[in-house]
């Protein structure tokens, strides 16, 4: 009796693999004979060009001071390091023997052309949304850049996770296969950009939080997410943004890296707004009407006069604090003798001073920095940490660092400083922990950092 | 200086000469006051503007030697230079010579230390006297020992005697040997007995420099010395309205503020004082704003369409010939900056009715008749001294700095005064080297030979240096303003916006024309180069596209059309040490630029081969290898010149392949380093080599600004070989280059 | 009251304890190695070394520094004599008007004193944040290669 309960419990557990393993299974697509960049037309890799810019496809597929969509960028993720392969239509290394079909079923289903299945770090569950037309333009752009050289790094994944079916169990749980639904017309703006977010743009890959299986967690789409250490923040009704967004002020941060109540784009996004200056405008009109519109009420409530009032309060908070104007009498963490306060006069006041018409690049008020109205500390302290840099001889604001030169215990200081200063919001707590664990996050970085 | 004529000066002479000093030097073609051979018996370089030999060498009873040069230290290595030419011909070792530099109560007035004159002018003169100077030793000594002058000879600073007998320099000159007239002729050493030029001596300036002696007008301080700064309006001609002086009065350690109509300062106790009161200062102040700047996306058009005065500087032939190809361009160069590393800086005080200002002017002559004018003071009351600054590459804002430090030092009597101007005025306040346009013809014939060349270029002045109160910028914003001179053209052959407007290439049809434009839309003047950079940028660009055009390799076609054999050389060398190969054919994204010039067509040869890629991406330019050869006549210091155009090649890069200033309709927008990035170590070249040609005997040729032409040419032409598309608008940044070469 | 160890040596220096640390070294102190830039942390002209990192003394209220080891150009010489790096700079006569120098000595020191043997890609990218404008690089750079050498020759010699 029992052994056939056994039997049969094998077989279940046998024809339930194998009925996986047949699913999970993939082909190899046959390779393309020599291709001619010049048969592909021209309008169509032009479209391509800018598509590939709202997929922000070079940032993981060139390693610092590589060669464009040459791969070896180290995407960390919590499972292993995995490293975006070469793009350039390089036979050998590269995407150059990959036929339109095999690009499609990448981009779609996460495959790669001779049938292995790849991690999720690459975003086909956004990618997979893409229309049929835009993947094919994609393609067609990639397969006439310059050809590169550069053989693929294996992921460093520990054992099991390691075994590629374990890529495909995660497509089982999660991958819901595209195209999108409703395809957008391009006379909608909204319903455009809805599109783009969703599919090539793939925003929720930072922006919403994953689950512990590194699955977005659908239910809490857009409620802020983690990219290289970095805090992706709310684009929902729980967005921390000082002053609520506008479409118009998203189109400028998107589009130019820069809006004048929001402030600049820094850390992973960096990246992504230099993608979008080459995407087609009307386009990003389209991404930043739905992305703002993800904020809900507060978008919507959001009029000229209660953002001219924010900035107005965030002036007020933001005084010079020279002898004459001090408005503000503060105490505690923010009062004037406080040791952050001391480091924000020596240190910060000299590009942080909102007072006077010298002009010179001014950064925004800190009243209306998203990282010091933050629920953590985590992108003001990177801020603090690294500064900020423009691509060297690129015209953008330059931050010194500050990871030498201040304490931790300074650096805790001024960003407890800061944080009473420029908010009414409760002090953040653990500011020296969060500090500890960026430092540890960079030194390891600094230990991976290509060579 | 080789081979001079003999010839008596007269008494009358001299006077004459003497009163050149009146006349502008600009308008001497420098080649004239270089060389003496051939002119009417002066003596060569200044030494005809300044014939007392004493006014350039002294020798005093201690055996100290003093070389008086007007001439000042820019960074440029002059100082070293000219005290191996005094070393060298007084036979004594340098280190025994102390030289003084531009100095309005020491010096001769040799007027600007620029356009790459420096050796010209002054090493020529101080060469020239210390051979006479040693002439005059030598005769006294012939006296005193009673042997005839060709027994003498001259050893470390002493007469010596072939009979072992010998007498000091001290022991020679007791008081007015060396007050004599320079004769047109010395008796210059043989080159080939040179121990001291030619030799790569070590910069005397450099040790201190490195290890934190003062150095710097900006190291200088001066007992109950005050710190100022100047409040700046936020654009030009804004006028102050209201501010609170008080408030600020109250400011720990504020000593004055000083508001004269809208020129708006504070003098403090201390640095930070001053730079806090400044910034409480600007807060409460109120500006009219009334710029009205055109708008910078179409600079060119606007400049174009300005009244111009227009000059043909070159006529021959009928320049409309069409040949058998031809090409048409026009080429673009953006306002830039000099954007020393250290803002400007100077320090006056004021005493008794005499103003004493330490500057790093570059013509303290000048600037103290500036200052005189604006202080309604006489000249002799007005004293410059100069101090090195950062190196400055023209006329930067040195001299507005003395003009605020000298305004600041009159209302606190008797106190120093140290003005140090913040990097954003130094940015948006210092006079711009002009935006330029040219449009050019060019035609070959079918034996690949240019048949036809018109060239027109509109450019603004290039040098509203000190002279009238007005070019002070301080001076324009008092409640008395004064208006700034009349801008001035240069004259050729030397020119300004026309410099190097005239190819060096032998064409039989010709018509070059300088568009001189009076009106100036944003503050500008002298910077290193002056036209030539954007000149040789469009004419060397053009000689490539005209040798494709003949289908000829580049440095082919310009050996076809030069004669000067100094310029094949040069040219030559250059391709050699770089193993051009010609017509030779590249990888995609590869490519290698060629370009010549012979700086103002009078002074250094430069050629410069380089090889660069293009990512086609990003339209990154990285420069691999920069080959370049220069003729400078008789080198002097050879390390000096390797220096100066290795510096030329590096900024010029800066220039061609970043930089432009930003402005909108109100205000100049580019104000530090991050809205006007320059050049850092991840642009540079893989590799830079320089290789001199040495002229023994052949007078000193100006090389401070030979290299910036040719450098944005040669990278234009490899642009071009790289990618197969031919840019003709500067800077050749990332963005424009996708631009141009497309998805 | 602050009290600054600069080069080894205790100072107590008055005024402001927000006073930027430059304008203490440069006025107070009257080392002139630390030279005025930007003040802005763009153009390291005012580098010196704080534990050994380089920083932007422009950006730094002395208030900060008590108790922290502070070098600067001046402190990189042993008795009156320049240092390796400043020794090296010489030799190439990495300089024009040498106002960048100071500021490039600080910061090469700060990378030798953790990197003795650096690769030209190091070199270059450490000195990244330094501007120079005479266009003296290529020559700091092979100042910077001799000193790195030299260094690790010294080093290697047998200690006797
Ligand atoms: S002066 Fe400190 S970085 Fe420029
Ligand atoms: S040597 Fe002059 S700025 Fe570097």
């Amino acid at each position: 009796m029992v052994w056939r309960i056994l039997v049969g419990v094998v077989v279940l557990i046998a024809g339930a693999f194998g009925a996986f393993y047949a699913w999970a299974w993939r082909g190899e697509i046959p390779s393309l004979g020599n291709h001619d960049a010049s048969s592909f037309d021209p309008s169509i890799v032009a479209k391509g060009a800018q598509l590939a810019a709202i997929a922000s496809c070079d940032v993981c597929h060139t390693k610092p001071g590589g060669k464009v969509y040459a791969g070896g960028y180290p995407v960390k993720t919590p499972f292993g390091i995995i490293y975006g392969p070469n793009i350039t239509p390089d036979r050998e290394t590269g995407i150059g023997s990959w036929s339109a079909a095999a690009f499609l079923r990448a981009m779609r289903e996460g495959v790669t052309r001779n049938g292995q299945h790849l991690y999720p770090a690459f975003p086909y569950d956004h990618f997979t949304y893409a229309t049929d037309s835009d993947i094919n333009a994609i393609y067609a752009f990639l397969m006439t850049r310059e050809p590169v050289r550069q053989a693929n790094r294996a992921p460093d994944i520990a054992f099991p996770l390691n075994f590629r079916l374990f890529a495909a169990a995660w497509k089982l749980l999660y991958l819901h296969r595209g195209p999108y639904r409703n395809e957008a017309d391009e006379a909608d703006s909204w319903a455009r950009g809805a599109y783009l977010t969703e599919s090539l743009g793939h925003c929720g890959a930072c922006h919403t939080p994953r689950n512990r299986f590194g699955a977005e967690e659908k239910n809490r789409a857009f409620d802020g997410g983690r990219a290289e250490g970095w805090r992706a923040p709310a684009l929902n009704e729980n967005s921390r943004a000082r002053a609520p967004w506008t479409a118009d002020a998203m189109f400028n941060y998107l589009r130019f890296g820069y809006d004048s109540v929001h402030g600049r784009a820094a850390g992973p996004m960096a990246d992504v707004v230099r993608n979008l200056a080459k995407a087609s405008e009307k386009d990003v009109r389209a991404i930043a009407t739905y992305v703002t519109s993800l904020s809900g009420a507060r978008a919507s409530a959001a009029t000229t006069a209660s953002i001219e009032a924010t900035v107005a309060a965030g002036r007020t908070l933001t005084a010079p604090p020279y002898g004459i104007s001090r408005a503000h009498q503060t105490t505690g963490s923010a009062g004037h003798d406080s040791l952050g306060a001391k480091i924000f006069t020596g240190a910060c006041v000299t590009c942080h001073h909102n007072g006077g018409g010298l002009p010179i690049s001014r950064p925004i008020d800190l009243a209306l920095s998203t990282p010091v109205n933050e629920d953590d500390p985590t992108n003001l302290l990177h801020i603090v940490l690294s500064g900020i840099h423009p691509q060297s001889g690129q015209a953008g604001p330059i931050m010194p660092g500050f990871e030498g030169a201040l304490t931790d215990a300074q650096i805790v200081a001024l960003v407890d400083y800061l944080r009473a200063r420029f908010t009414r919001k409760p002090q953040w707590h653990d500011v020296a922990g969060a500090l500890v664990k960026i430092r540890q996050e960079r030194r390891t970085a600094a230990m991976e950092a290509p060579r | 200086m080789n081979a001079p004529v003999d010839m008596r000066v007269t008494r009358r002479l001299v006077l004459a000469t003497g009163g050149a000093v009146a006349v502008s030097f600009a308008l001497f073609p420098k080649s004239f006051a270089q060389d003496a051979s051939g002119t009417a018996g002066k003596p060569p370089g200044d030494l005809a503007k300044f014939p007392m030999l004493d006014s350039w060498i002294a020798i005093d009873a201690h055996g100290a030697i003093n070389v008086f040069t007007g001439k000042a230290e820019l960074g440029q290595g002059i100082k070293t230079a000219l005290i191996q030419c005094a070393a060298e011909e007084l036979d004594v070792d340098p280190a025994s010579i102390a030289l003084i530099t531009a100095d309005t109560e020491r010096t001769p007035n040799e007027k600007y230390t620029a356009g790459s004159h420096s050796m010209q002018d002054s090493g020529t003169a101080i060469l020239n006297a210390a051979a006479q100077v040693r002439a005059i030793l030598i005769e006294i000594a012939a006296k005193r020992l009673n042997v005839p002058p060709e027994q003498l000879h001259t050893k470390g600073g002493s007469v010596v005697a072939n009979d072992g007998r010998k007498i000091a320099y001290k022991d020679l000159v007791g008081g007015q040997e060396l007050h004599r007239t320079a004769q047109p002729k010395s008796p210059l050493k043989d080159p080939k007995d040179y121990r001291v030029i030619g030799k790569p001596l070590a910069r005397v300036d450099i040790p201190g420099k490195l290890t934190g002696k003062p150095s710097y007008v900006q190291d200088l301080r001066f007992d109950r010395m005050l710190h100022a700064r100047v409040v700046r309006p936020p654009s030009y001609g804004a006028k102050l309205a209201a501010v609170d002086i008080a408030a600020a009065e109250r400011l720990p350690g504020v000593v004055k503020v000083v508001r004269d109509g809208s020129f708006l300062a504070v003098a403090t106790q201390s640095e930070f004082q001053a730079i806090t009161a400044m910034n409480a200062l600007a807060d409460t102040a109120k500006w009219t704003e009334t710029a009205q700047l055109p708008k910078q996306t179409d600079i060119y058009a606007f400049l174009k369409k300005l009244p111009s005065q227009d000059t043909t500087i070159l006529d021959r032939g009928n320049p409309n010939e069409a040949g058998v190809r031809a090409v048409r361009a026009t080429y673009h160069r953006p306002y830039q900056i000099h954007g020393s590393i250290g803002p400007s800086c100077a320090i006056a005080k004021y005493e008794a009715k005499k103003l004493t200002v330490w500057t790093h002017s570059q013509g303290v002559y000048p600037l103290r008749d500036s200052l005189a004018a604006m202080m309604k003071m006489p000249a002799e009351q007005v004293h410059c001294i100069h101090v090195e600054g950062s190196g400055c590459y023209g006329h930067n804002a040195a001299d507005d700095a003395a003009g605020d430090a000298a305004l600041i030092a009159r209302a606190v009597p008797g106190r120093p005064v140290r003005v140090q101007w913040m990097r954003e005025q130094e940015h948006g306040w210092e006079p711009f080297g002009p935006a330029m346009v040219s449009d050019a013809y060019g035609a070959v014939d079918a034996s690949g030979k240019i048949v036809a060349w018109q060239y027109d270029v509109w450019s603004n002045t290039h040098s509203m240096r000190p002279g009238g109160p007005g070019n002070l910028l301080a001076a324009q914003y008092l409640a008395r303003p004064f208006a700034p001179d009349a801008p001035k053209p240069i004259p050729q052959p030397e020119g300004g916006g026309d410099r190097n407007a005239i190819p060096l290439y032998s064409v039989p049809n010709i018509r070059v024309v300088s568009h001189f434009i009076p009106q100036v839309p944003l503050r500008v003047s002298a910077l290193r180069s002056l036209g030539a950079y954007h000149n040789v940028f469009a004419v060397e660009s053009l000689m490539d596209e005209l040798a494709a055009a003949a289908n000829t390799d580049p440095i082919q076609f310009r050996l076809r059309h030069i004669d000067d054999p100094r310029a094949r050389d040069v040219i030559i060398k250059a391709a050699q040490e770089f193993g051009w190969k010609p017509n030779e054919r590249l990888a995609r994204g590869h490519g290698r630029g060629f370009a010549f010039a012979r700086y103002k067509n009078l002074a250094a040869y430069c050629a410069i081969a380089l090889e660069l890629t293009v990512e086609h991406e990003t339209g990154d330019i990285r420069l691999r290898r920069v080959v370049a050869a220069v003729d400078s006549g008789q080198v002097v210091n050879p390390d000096g010149i390797r220096n100066q155009i290795e510096g030329a090649i590096v900024q010029s890069a800066s220039w061609t392949i970043l930089e432009h200033v930003t402005f909108n309709t109100r205000e100049i927008t580019s104000r530090d380093w991050s809205s006007y990035p320059i050049l850092r170590f991840s642009n540079l070249p893989a590799s830079v080599e320089v290789h001199v040609i040495d002229r023994p005997g052949q007078p000193f040729l100006g090389t401070g600004e030979a290299g910036q032409g040719p450098m944005a040419a040669a990278i234009a032409n490899g642009v071009a070989h790289a990618t197969g598309v031919r840019i003709r608008a500067l800077p050749l940044s990332p963005a424009n280059l996708k631009a141009a070469i497309g998805i | 009251m602050t009290i600054l160890t600069v080069n080894g040596k205790e100072h107590n220096v008055g005024g402001d304890p927000n006073t930027p640390l430059l304008y203490v070294l440069r006025n107070d102190l009257r080392l002139n190695g630390a030279k005025f830039g930007c003040g802005l942390g763009q153009c390291g002209a005012c580098t010196v070394l704080v534990d050994h990192q380089p920083v932007y003394s422009c950006l730094l209220p002395v208030s900060v520094l008590e108790g922290r080891q502070i070098t600067t150009l001046e402190g990189l010489g042993k008795n009156g004599k320049p240092g390796p790096l400043q020794q090296a700079f010489i030799e190439e006569q990495a300089a024009q008007c040498g106002y960048c120098i100071p500021g490039m000595i600080m910061r090469a020191q700060g990378l030798l004193d953790h990197n003795p043997s650096p690769s030209e890609a190091d070199i270059r990218a450490y000195m990244q944040p330094n501007l120079c404008r005479c266009g003296t690089h290529m020559r700091i750079l092979r100042a910077i290669r001799r000193a790195a050498k030299e260094l690790r020759t010294v080093r290697a010699e047998p200690v006797r």
